[in-house]
């Protein structure tokens, strides 16, 4: 059984790895960081280079977790590519980072996070930068 | 030597209006070189219908620019992403690749930087030198001779080009097919018109260009699936050590000789001499075992060659006439565009053109210099913009462009068409370059030839006995039975084996 960790090199992505690696430790299953670039542009900077990816597995074997970077392209359906990693590897949970984003601003562009929120068939817990934590 | 002239020319760059479009065709030309897909050839060929609006000076100098700008910045993905941005700089990435992966990606760099600057440089003050003295002797050149000389350009270009040799042929065939359409200025006969008034006028050379050159490569790109994605890489110094340098200094020299007489050759240009470059400097090296685990030498040869090269190819266009590949070709058709024929009339009827297009290039290359060592990671940004959202952008300016020609919607049928025409070409592998090539030169050929034909009272044996279109003739010969006669040389030395690039 494994968990899911969708990662960028962002506050809520860093948020999203600790919440994930602690909740790895408390069932005592195996992590899988997600890092999805999108599939056209030659260069997507939300994707980790390979010395990153090996800092992030380095500090889940500190935290004592079984992890794993996956780093799949997606085209326009991101909830998707998150389904078939669970019919993969038999996932039990999405952690995901929300970053805050105004009615107008979901409305045009549309949310990824709101997307796995909705029609991820397994439980999702999302969680918040510290910074926006700290305001609230 | 008459310095004059030069110094006038320096003078028409330092015009503030010069100088900008100098500096747009460079920073243009070092985006579309990041880019890969989008090559110098098709931004020209997109980019024509604003040299209407400008000045010829200005909008060759424009051009030159994105040219030779895009061989600075094919460098750029090549060495970080291990992406050729150009064909030109396919071999930089084995040991460019291979440099960035130890952490010298800065290093390859600046060493393709300063590699350029020096091949661009060396070239264009051979060029200075050796374009006036062609440019005097062709003056005596008569219309046979430029009969003899556009048939030689085309028969070397479909040959010498890479690619299929048979294919490059057909195509050129297709060009000089193209090259008749619409009235006989001769004797006003309408030729392969249908009876539309469109045809009567003949086609013109910018439908044909933004079609096969512009619209076919954006189509040609769409349909290529992008199934790696890279994460941004770093540039740390980009100042090449002492060592890098001493190292590289023979590279460089022997990239710039390569590059500048490659370029002046028909069909050569900057991605042969980049792989002879390249190759040369594996067959020296005395460990060539090197060569693509980072090499500093892998790096700056090819580089030097093919910024030499871009300069030189404009050697056989500003003083002959006779464009030396299918990006020459483009410019020709600007400056026809501006109602200038290129030629050996250039240097002397428009001084201003001539030399302010050459002197251009100082500037240029020194702009380049200085933008490409600090400013690589602004450029890079260009590759994070996906091809959905780019091509469909391109292809509206490509038809806007087209339209605002001659407020013509019929020039966006021909572009449509001959955009379909080059992606069905590119699929089959055919290469658009002869065909555009064929049809640029077309004309001049018949032109020229029927006027000799007048002169010599209608006896073709006249083109045989006029020294020079003699020669020139006879070489045309020796290149068409070339595969025979290497043929025949490789039966007497089965021995040989041909060398491979890698």
């Amino acid at each position: 059984m494994t968990i899911l960790v969708g990662y960028l090199p962002t506050p809520e992505g860093e948020a999203a790895v600790d919440a994930g690696l602690r909740e790895g430790r408390l069932r005592g299953e195996r992590v899988i960081i997600v890092n999805s670039p999108r599939r056209g542009a030659p260069v997507d900077e939300r994707k980790i280079s390979d010395a990153a990816g090996t800092e992030l597995l380095r500090r889940a074997r500190e935290a004592g977790v079984d992890a794993e970077l996956r780093q799949p392209l997606h085209d326009d359906d991101l909830p998707g590519t998150f389904e078939e990693l669970i019919r993969e590897c038999g996932g039990t949970l999405i952690v995901i980072g929300l970053r805050h984003r105004s009615l107008v601003g979901k409305f045009i562009l549309g949310s990824e996070a709101q997307r796995i929120l909705m029609e991820a068939s397994v439980p999702v817990l999302s969680v918040k930068a510290p910074a926006v934590r700290a305001e609230l | 030597m008459d310095i004059s002239p030069i110094l006038d020319g320096f003078g028409v760059v330092l015009e503030p209006a010069n100088l900008l479009y100098c500096l747009i065709g460079v920073i243009i030309g070092m985006l579309i070189g990041v880019l890969p897909g989008l090559g110098p050839g098709a931004t020209i060929a997109i980019l024509l219908p604003i040299t209407y609006g400008i000045g010829p000076v200005s909008a060759i100098i424009m051009l030159a620019g994105i040219f030779y700008g895009a061989q600075y910045g094919g460098t750029i993905t090549s060495v970080l992403l291990r992406l050729p941005g150009e064909a030109s700089s396919v071999v930089t990435v084995f040991d460019g690749f291979a440099l960035a992966k130890q952490g010298r990606a800065g290093t390859a760099l600046g060493i393709a930087a300063i590699g350029s600057f020096v091949g661009g440089t060396v070239s264009i003050l051979a060029l200075t030198l050796v374009a006036p003295v062609v440019a005097g002797f062709a003056l005596d050149f008569g219309p046979p001779e430029y009969a003899a000389l556009g048939i030689l350009g085309v028969l070397l270009i479909s040959s010498v080009g890479n690619g299929n040799r048979l294919k490059a042929i057909i195509a050129a065939c297709v060009g000089l097919l193209l090259a008749t359409v619409g009235r006989d200025t001769f004797t006003g006969a309408e030729r392969f018109t249908f009876g539309s008034l469109n045809l009567a006028e003949g086609i013109d050379f910018i439908p044909i260009a933004m079609g096969l050159f512009g619209l076919s490569e954006i189509l040609y790109n769409l349909e290529e699936r992008h199934n790696q994605v890279h994460s941004p890489a770093k540039v740390g110094n980009v100042w090449p050590s002492r060592k890098d340098l001493g190292q590289a200094k023979g590279a460089i020299g022997r990239g710039s000789l390569i590059g500048f007489v490659l370029g002046v050759l028909p069909g050569g240009g900057a991605v042969l001499s980049s792989l002879a470059a390249y190759a040369l400097e594996k067959r020296r090296a005395k460990q060539p075992e090197r060569f693509g685990r980072g090499a500093v030498e892998g790096v700056a040869a090819p580089e030097t060659a093919n910024n030499a090269a871009a300069t030189s190819s404009f050697i056989p266009l500003l003083t002959l006439g006779i464009p030396a590949n299918a990006t020459m070709a483009l410019i020709f058709g600007a400056l026809l565009i501006q109602g200038i024929q290129p030629g050996p009339q250039l240097v002397t009827e428009h001084p201003d053109v001539f030399w302010g297009v050459i002197n251009s290039m100082y500037i240029g290359n020194i702009l380049l210099l200085i933008m490409s060592i600090p400013m690589v990671g602004v450029f890079v940004r260009i590759l994070r913009v996906r091809p959905a959202i780019l091509a469909p952008i391109t292809v509206l300016i490509t038809l806007l462009g087209a339209y605002t020609v001659n407020n013509s919607a019929y020039d966006i049928y021909l572009v449509i068409v001959f955009g379909v025409l080059g992606y069905l070409m590119k699929k089959f592998g055919f290469e658009p370059g002869p065909l555009v090539l064929a049809f640029v030169l077309g004309s001049m050929i018949e032109n020229s030839s029927r006027q000799s034909l007048l002169i010599f009272g209608g006896d073709p044996a006249g083109f045989l006995t006029r020294p020079i279109s003699g020669t020139v003739l006879a070489l045309v010969v020796i290149v068409a039975a070339w595969p025979l006669i290497r043929k025949a040389l490789r039966r007497k030395t089965p021995d040989r084996v041909e060398e491979k690039i890698t």
